[in-house]
């Protein structure tokens, strides 16, 4: 692949040596980085590596305090993201924000749709117009219908359309695929490619280095606010690009020890929860991580809900340890050793306004009660303990969690379910959104915690993961269990095709 | 142990304590007639009511929830026990009856809540008004004013030599117990994490609609208890009593910097607001302002409850703000704890 400067265009967005602080922070020193037409630009580094930052400099959001914003070669100061988007740079964020009950037309032309007499809104045009620009992205989506039930995946396809609309030359996807799965994700970038095909030059922020391999040309890695490389990922290797991240080499990603299975520790029978998932059936033993893997909207959060008993199940059931649970009882789970690290941390693993104390104290209500009152010193104790073994970072206990970056966050909810000893630990998407040295901390602690005898069930649609973590994996699609594959027949192709339907159990 | 977003910033129950103490010295000092024994136990008799339903709407504030029926669940409890003595009940086993009355209420209120899934706001409101006319259709328009004298005694005199209200002496004992139920027990600590995120209690085993339907229950309980001391305390039940007292009620738990949206407060910041309230109001009538126009204050004092918290928080966000920009953007400085 011939570097884009090397057949003589100019950068269509630069910057030269960017620095912006806050306060006494240097969140970006020197940063340097091109974006030239028909290129996929990646931008790596762990989080709190000044990606944010670099974003919102070049979408107008902060002004850098020295350097320079290049627009085709020239100079510019953005006054505020209206500039930016005027000069044709437009932002995709990982969670899109549409309003619901306005058409995908109606949201890609809010405040400008084309007009008739009297200034009735053309909503004949409107839709031509979205209709247009879905075929230039080569993607089916019927412009009349509600942005309300759209996938994520399809929402980031309406911003994409919206950013179109406005003539962008610029793409910034902040951490698109975080939340799609595999065959979302090929969608997203076949239309990655077209818009490169098209002359767009796309800078592309992932934490999935495999994507980054598969996607972009050339990278520019970050590390402490600190440019440290802008070079072609021809030649590089996973590994390298790790290293200029982390600034040193990482320990293994998928740390998966060897675990003799002991004992069923959970056991779900014909478990069902009609309309949403149908007869599933299966076991985890003792020292075992079994994946469960498919395509969001499969039924695998549905099913870990209503195993943990946040949701009722219509038929079925589960035990732990030989002992059937309550129905639709999430304390009675909790006391026969279940526990639950949800898929959204924020609103369902972390009361956000509470401090990091008492949000690993939650599930320490029953256990540490001294005569009917809160033992505070032994409720501090054991969070302090648990924050401890899991690193968080932080600077006090009693900051609330909302403080803390998403990888911490993650490990506070870990923290918050490992203080109850689990016998089985249902984890679900564990590394979703956090960074990669925290990410393979996460796994080696799952991988820790298998061979002192936890029975794991992990939920996650991070393939790579699947494969290096389980001891087996369990698929899903639409809402049935479709195969169980043996850690040593596991590959992105027998999940994928069990996952999408195309394989018979 | 307070959280630290509270510590950082100025406390808002401080503030109102503050205010309070504030209320009080001027008040000694500059109105007529307010430091007399008799004065300081009518202010203490009349705001007790407020401060017996403060207890339980707290709770319930601060998980998230509120209760507007429970002005009507008192007038209730006393025209019931209006109804009975009229009877010829003894009022040992009208007073029982009144209670149970309330459980009854509250329960209503909180299965319609917790089971149907309604917003207790809605729920509440037509429960008010459904309360209140069960009362008007049990006593009508009678007063009943002739109760046993050493229950009168009980619910309007005060302890001997001084101006305290005997009645005051129980309250106390339950004050005590709903600040421990709240801020040291189990229960409390659940109903902060539901109010400020039900989902994340209930992903922690919380059972949530659980504690609700007891909150709901305590909250008609602690009314039909009020409603009995008020019709004892003012010797006459009637069908319209304590009307409007939901209004102080909230405004009182409001002022005293619970969070309207859950989560945040301390009953005692609760209580101040609660006295404070009790104090301005009777300052007013010793001023002579007629009852209308306190209803005026008192709906101008529960807009600026809930407004002040608020300001103070954009306040000390605006500061923390500052702070925060002196921190990296998202990666914390690295202790070891």
């Amino acid at each position: 692949m011939t570097h884009p400067s090397d057949t003589g265009s100019a950068p269509v967005l630069a910057l030269r040596d960017v620095s912006k602080s806050f306060g006494a922070v240097r969140a970006l020193r020197d940063v340097s980085l091109e974006l030239f037409p028909g290129e996929v630009h990646a931008l790596a580094g762990e989080n709190g590596a000044g990606k944010s930052t670099l974003i919102k400099t070049l979408a107008g959001v902060h002004r850098p305090d020295a350097g320079q914003v290049l627009l085709d070669g020239a100079p510019v100061v953005f006054h505020g993201p209206g500039d930016a988007r005027d000069a044709g740079i437009a932002v995709i964020y990982q969670e899109p924000t549409l309003f619901p009950d306005l058409s995908i037309a109606e949201n890609i032309f809010m405040g400008r749709q084309p007009r008739r007499a009297l200034g009735r809104i053309d909503h004949k045009a409107t839709h031509a117009a979205t209709a247009e620009l879905m075929l230039r992205l080569g993607v089916e989506l019927d412009p009349g219908r509600p942005a309300r039930g759209l996938s994520i995946a399809d929402q980031q396809i309406v911003e994409i359309a919206k950013a179109l609309s406005f003539d962008a030359r610029v793409l910034i996807m902040d951490e698109p695929t975080a939340a799609l799965t595999g065959s979302e994700v090929a969608r997203l970038f076949g239309v990655v490619r077209t818009l490169r095909e098209q002359g767009a030059a796309v800078l592309f922020v992932s934490h999935r280095l495999e994507e980054i391999f598969r996607i972009c040309e050339r990278v520019t890695t970050l590390r402490d606010g600190a440019w440290i490389a802008g070079e072609p990922l021809e030649g590089m290797t996973e590994d390298d690009l790790v290293r200029r991240m982390v600034g040193r080499d990482l320990d293994e990603l998928y740390p998966k020890q060897e675990v003799t299975p002991g004992e069923t520790a959970l056991s779900v029978r014909r478990l069902t929860r009609e309309g949403v998932f149908t007869d599933v059936s299966f076991e985890v033993r003792r020292g075992e991580i079994v994946a469960l893997a498919g395509l969001v909207g499969a039924g695998r959060t549905e099913v870990a809900r209503a195993v943990f008993g946040v949701d009722r199940w219509d038929a079925g059931e589960v035990e732990v340890d030989g002992k059937p649970l309550v129905n639709g009882a999430p304390s009675t789970a909790m006391a026969a050793g279940l526990a639950l690290v949800p898929e959204d941390r924020r609103a369902q693993g972390l009361v956000m306004d509470m401090s990091i104390e008492r949000n690993i104290g939650l599930t320490g209500l029953r256990t540490t009660v001294k005569g009917g009152f809160v033992d505070r010193g032994a409720e501090r104790s054991r969070s302090l303990d648990w924050a401890v073994k899991l690193q968080v970072k932080y600077a006090r206990i009693a900051d609330t969690v909302a403080t803390l970056s998403g990888g911490n966050q993650q490990k506070v909810v870990l923290a918050k379910w490992l203080a109850t000893g689990p016998k089985v630990l249902i984890v679900d998407e564990p590394t979703r959104g956090i960074d990669v040295g925290t990410k393979a901390e996460v796994h080696r602690l799952l991988s820790q915690l298998a061979a002192d005898g936890v029975a794991v069930l992990m939920i996650s649609s991070d393939l790579p993961e699947v494969l290096g973590m389980a001891d087996r994996v369990l698929v899903m699609h639409e809402g049935r269990l479709t195969a169980e594959i043996a850690r040593a027949d596991a590959t992105e192709e027998t999940v994928m095709a069990a996952a999408t339907g195309r394989a018979a159990a | 142990m307070a959280d630290t977003s509270l510590t950082r910033a100025v406390r808002w129950d401080t503030v109102v304590g503050a205010l309070l103490v504030v209320v009080l010295l001027l008040s000694f000092g500059f109105v007529d007639g307010f430091g007399n024994a008799l004065n300081l136990s009518f202010l203490i008799g009349n705001t007790l009511p407020i401060a017996l339903i403060a207890l339980p709407m707290t709770l319930l504030v601060v998980s998230g929830e509120i209760d507007l029926s429970v002005a009507s669940t008192a007038g209730l409890s006393g025209a019931v026990m209006g109804a009975l003595w009229n009877q010829g009940m003894t009022i040992e086993t009208i007073i029982p009856i009144c209670l149970l009355l309330g459980v009854v209420c509250g329960l209503v209120n909180g299965l319609l809540v917790t089971r149907l899934g309604l917003p207790s706001l809605a729920v509440t409101i037509g429960t008010m008004a459904a309360y209140r006319g069960i009362a008007q259709i049990v006593l009508g328009s009678d007063a009943v004013t002739d109760f046993p004298a050493q229950y009168l005694d009980f619910a309007a005199g005060r302890i001997d030599g001084t101006f305290v209200p005997y009645a005051f002496l129980p309250f106390l004992v339950l004050l005590a117990v709903a600040v421990l139920a709240l801020h040291a027990m189990p229960f409390g600590r659940s109903l902060f994490a539901i109010g400020a995120s039900e989902e994340a209690a209930r992903f922690a085993g919380i059972r949530v609609k659980r504690q609700k339907l007891i909150l709901f229950t305590l909250t008609g309980l602690m009314s039909a208890l009020t409603g009995v001391f008020w019709a004892l305390h003012y010797a006459s039940a009637r069908y319209d009593n304590a009307t409007g007292l939901e209004l102080s009620v909230v405004a009182a738990v409001l002022l005293g910097g619970i969070d309207f949206d859950g989560g945040k407060g301390t009953l005692g910041g609760a209580i101040a607001g609660v006295f404070l309230l009790g104090a301005l109001q009777n300052v007013m009538s010793l001023r002579d302002v007629s009852a209308q126009s306190q209803i005026v204050v008192t709906g101008v004092l529960l807009v600026l409850s809930v407004l002040g918290p608020r300001v103070a928080r954009q306040v000390s966000l605006a500061r923390a703000g500052r702070r925060a920009a002196t921190a990296p953007p998202s990666k914390t400085p690295a202790p070891t704890p």
